[in-house]
């Protein structure tokens, strides 16, 4: 039976307090704060972070398909999902897909996966957003950044599906055209009461018809929304109570997570479900999606690698509107320093910098990175083999530069020896700059 | 083969270092040039080749036959990051001591001031590996390393920036003549830390000249030539912050190319009078009183702060102000070590002066402490 076998969710470091948003422009404050990707952060690498928790120790072979979902996409033209394949080390065979342009694309690319997901192989579904609310607007509040990524296969599965159901609706409320850098929605209630309101009830009431079950039955449900406020109208005559059956959205510490946020929800709800629970998982846009899930025994044995509510916690709070500004790129500013990265060296260069391989001597076993033709070590010279180094290590050096040329200064460049080998230099992000202290190196 | 007595220095010029903005690159190489021919007694035509060491300031041989006009003869640009200079002394020594020229000239500049960038801006030609490294931020990363491993601070550091601002003082042609104290050196405004502004060479134009002859021509010309006694320079890796196991307290390639001159030269460290060395950081000098072997590692600290490498201690490092007063425009930097230690060798150093010196040994370090290039020069 197809199910959740795992999921990875991605809360970025930074929180913007909506006051500070209100205090900008003058404007009522909506309260709570909201998650800030960071300026070198964007919804596929939102996605990825997910991802790589997603799939763990788990044989990336076992992929027969990556699926990304966002409205943000990096690329108007150009795959996303690939690029979440070669970082994880899929096999090369893997079907790779885009679901895009509807905030229902993370729901969809669940269901798609349930459908398609076949014995013994799995799917990642996984989804970024970072949608940009125009400046001085109150979306501008209500969004937030977040990544989550669901592994759906047939053995081990956390949840097993029990029944999906899908409802398609020509409406228009929010939208973004190719001419528009802001999202645009139709002023007032219009879109909750004729959108939201109308596609949560039918995707509720549809699914539980297609299993058989009332909403008495429902443990605990993720139901995506653009607020919590319009959560607890919308849910009003389904059967549902928001206190006991209902996953918070988040909106007041992560805000609006767009795509990602049913998947955010999802992972929430499962970090706290146990065996048996029956839990709904609803998403919308264009229609809604829902998908109703047994809860198996194998929930108990079951640890995320970064809980959504630990991530909630640790944090870093901006200290102005303006470094938001920067993030974002929302002020124009002229850098001296030309964008040096080349799709040729991409071509090369690529497991390097994707999946992080490295290279192992097989003479004296010197794990080194980059993949150097002849080792650092001892000089042989016949070629090192490629191994996947890991993504945690322990610091060596480093230093706070305060000349190169950032969003946000100064950078931090550092030594890295990582653990069971190799040693990388990398610019650190989300960290601490106390300047003086040496306290923590290896 | 070994170099020692087998070439001579018999002049040297160097031109006033600083933010030279009313000067053109063409104006320091003229300057420099017409010091060190008047300082050799020789006149332009008797050159008979040339090396040229600039990091970014020029291309080629027309570098140098340009500015001089010195058509006809063979020019080589020198390339090795911060120790171009040196090198380009080391291969012109090279090829008198092989016997194909009598008298050459090496010659090191940079014209940094006439672009607005702070330092040398940021490396990188890979969208990822090494993006975003600036030079202080290389040896910052020594610095807090070392910090680490021997439990001393930026107060250690400081001592470095208080000597050689003073030595500066009396050094004319450097870029800085101002002392500074210990406590506006550890205050003042980060550029990677734990390094401040007074940590950091200034950003600086000059250029500077050396005339080598082989040594049993060199009393023709003056009484008193200085010869070369060893020269070493080695390479390691240029990435040490992918070695596995790079412990980052110091840089092999300076201790490499010092023994390379001490064996060559016949000398251990206790024959040396006065140092110049790549102080463009302040913590690079306390790594280089170790890795040259005035001191033990580990107490590179301590050799400044007990005062072992001020003019009349025990080894004087930098009378001339070191890069951190005199300034590093990159491919002159090695050359303008040369012009030091020889004023000093004759006697002429003024007010800076190290008393009795006899042998000197000067030292230019390249890339993130990849390039190491030793001179020793006597007057006897």
């Amino acid at each position: 039976m197809a199910g959740i076998v795992s999921y990875g969710t991605y809360i970025p470091t930074y929180r913007l307090p909506r006051d500070l948003i209100a205090k900008e422009w003058g404007t009522p404050s909506l309260g709570g704060e909201r998650a800030i990707a960071s300026f070198d952060e964007d919804s596929l690498t939102l996605a990825i972070n997910a991802s790589i928790d997603a799939l763990g120790n788990r044989d990336p072979q076992t992929l027969s398909g990556v699926f990304f979902a966002s409205t943000t996409s990096p690329y108007r033209e150009k795959q996303a999902a690939v690029t979440v394949a070669t970082v994880l080390d899929a096999n090369p065979e893997v079907r790779t897909m885009d679901f895009t342009d509807t905030l229902r694309a993370g729901t969809s690319a669940l269901l798609t996966a349930l459908d398609l997901v076949q014995s013994g192989k799995n799917i990642l579904v996984c989804s970024g957003d970072f949608r940009m609310g125009e400046p001085d607007s109150p979306q501008e509040q209500n969004y937030g950044d977040a990544g989550g990524a669901l592994l759906v296969g047939t053995e081990n599965v956390l949840a097993e599906v029990v029944g999906t159901y899908t409802i398609s609706q020509e409406f228009l409320g929010t939208w973004r055209t190719e001419e528009q850098d802001y999202l645009k929605s139709f002023p007032g209630a219009f879109e909750t009461k004729f959108g939201y309101n109308r596609f949560v009830a039918a995707a509720v009431q549809g699914v539980l018809k297609k299993c058989g079950l009332t909403a008495k039955e429902i443990a605990n449900a993720a139901i995506a929304a653009p607020s919590q406020r319009i959560l607890q109208a919308a849910l009003r005559g389904l059967g549902l109570d928001v206190k006991s059956q209902v996953q918070d959205t988040f909106w007041n510490t992560i805000g609006d997570a767009g795509t990602a946020q049913p998947l955010v929800l999802l992972a929430a709800v499962l970090e706290r479900a146990k065996p048996g629970d029956l839990i709904l998982a609803v998403g919308y846009g264009d229609g809604g999606d829902a998908a109703v899930f047994r809860v198996t025994e194998a929930i108990a044995g079951f640890k995320a690698v970064r809980s959504v509510y630990s991530q909630i916690e640790v944090k870093r709070t901006l200290p102005s509107y303006g470094k938001y500004a920067r993030f974002r790129k929302l002020m124009r500013k002229d850098y001296t320093t030309t964008d040096i990265s080349t799709p040729v060296v991409l071509l090369r260069d690529k497991n390097e910098i994707l999946p992080l391989h490295g290279g192992k001597c097989p003479q004296c076993g010197t794990i080194q990175f980059p993949i150097h033709r002849i080792c650092i070590e001892c000089g042989y010279s016949k070629g090192l083999e490629e191994v996947k180094l890991p993504r945690v290590g322990k610091l060596f050096t480093f230093t706070h530069d305060y000349l190169t040329e950032t969003p946000d200064p100064p950078t931090t460049h550092a030594v890295i020896d990582l653990d069971g080998g190799g040693r990388v230099y990398v610019q650190l992000t989300d960290c601490e700059r106390s300047a003086s202290t040496t306290k923590g190196m290896v | 083969m070994n170099i020692r007595d087998k070439v001579a220095v018999i002049g040297a010029g160097c031109c006033k270092f600083g933010e030279n903005y009313d000067m053109s690159a063409e104006d320091m190489i003229v300057t420099a040039a017409m010091e060190a021919y008047a300082d050799a007694r020789i006149e332009p035509s008797q050159i008979q080749a040339a090396w040229v060491g600039t990091l970014s300031s020029a291309m080629a041989g027309n570098a140098l036959a340009d500015p001089l006009k010195l058509f006809n003869i063979p020019i080589t640009r020198v390339e090795n990051y911060c120790a171009s200079g040196m090198d380009a002394f080391r291969n012109a020594c090279m090829a008198v001591a092989a016997g194909m020229y009598d008298v050459v000239l090496a010659f090191g500049f940079e014209k940094l001031r006439d672009s607005g960038q702070r330092g040398l801006g940021t490396f990188g030609n890979h969208p990822v590996v090494g993006y975003g490294t600036t030079a202080p931020s290389l040896f910052a990363m020594a610095a807090n390393r070392y910090f680490n491993t021997f439990g001393i601070d930026k107060r250690a550091l400081a001592k470095v920036a208080i000597k050689n601002h003073h030595n500066g003082t009396m050094s004319p042609k450097a870029h800085f003549q101002m002392e500074v104290t210990e406590e506006q050196v550890v205050n003042a405004p980060l550029i990677c830390s734990p390094l401040g502004l007074f940590d950091c060479c200034p950003t600086t134009d000059g250029a500077a000249a050396a005339i080598i002859c082989r040594a049993d021509l060199a009393k023709s010309f003056r009484p008193d030539p200085l010869l070369v006694k060893g020269v070493g320079l080695a390479v390691t890796t240029g990435e040490p912050y992918l070695k596995p196991g790079f412990a980052y307290t110091g840089f092999p390639a300076t201790a490499q190319a010092a023994q390379q001159a001490y064996e060559q030269a016949g000398m251990t460290v206790k024959d040396i009078d006065l140092v110049e060395c790549h102080d463009c950081f302040t913590i690079t000098e306390i790594l280089n009183y170790e890795d040259l072997g005035l001191c033990k590692k580990g107490e590179g600290w301590k050799y400044v702060e007990e005062g072992r490498a001020s003019i009349g201690g025990e080894i004087p490092v930098n009378p001339s102000g070191g890069l951190k007063s005199f300034g590093h425009p990159i491919g002159a930097t090695g050359i303008r070590m040369i012009y030091e230690v020889a004023q000093h060798l004759w006697n002429k150093a003024g007010a800076r002066q190290v008393k009795n010196a006899e042998v000197g040994l000067a030292h230019n370090l390249g890339g993130p402490g990849s390039i190491g290039c030793v001179t020793i020069l006597a007057n006897k």
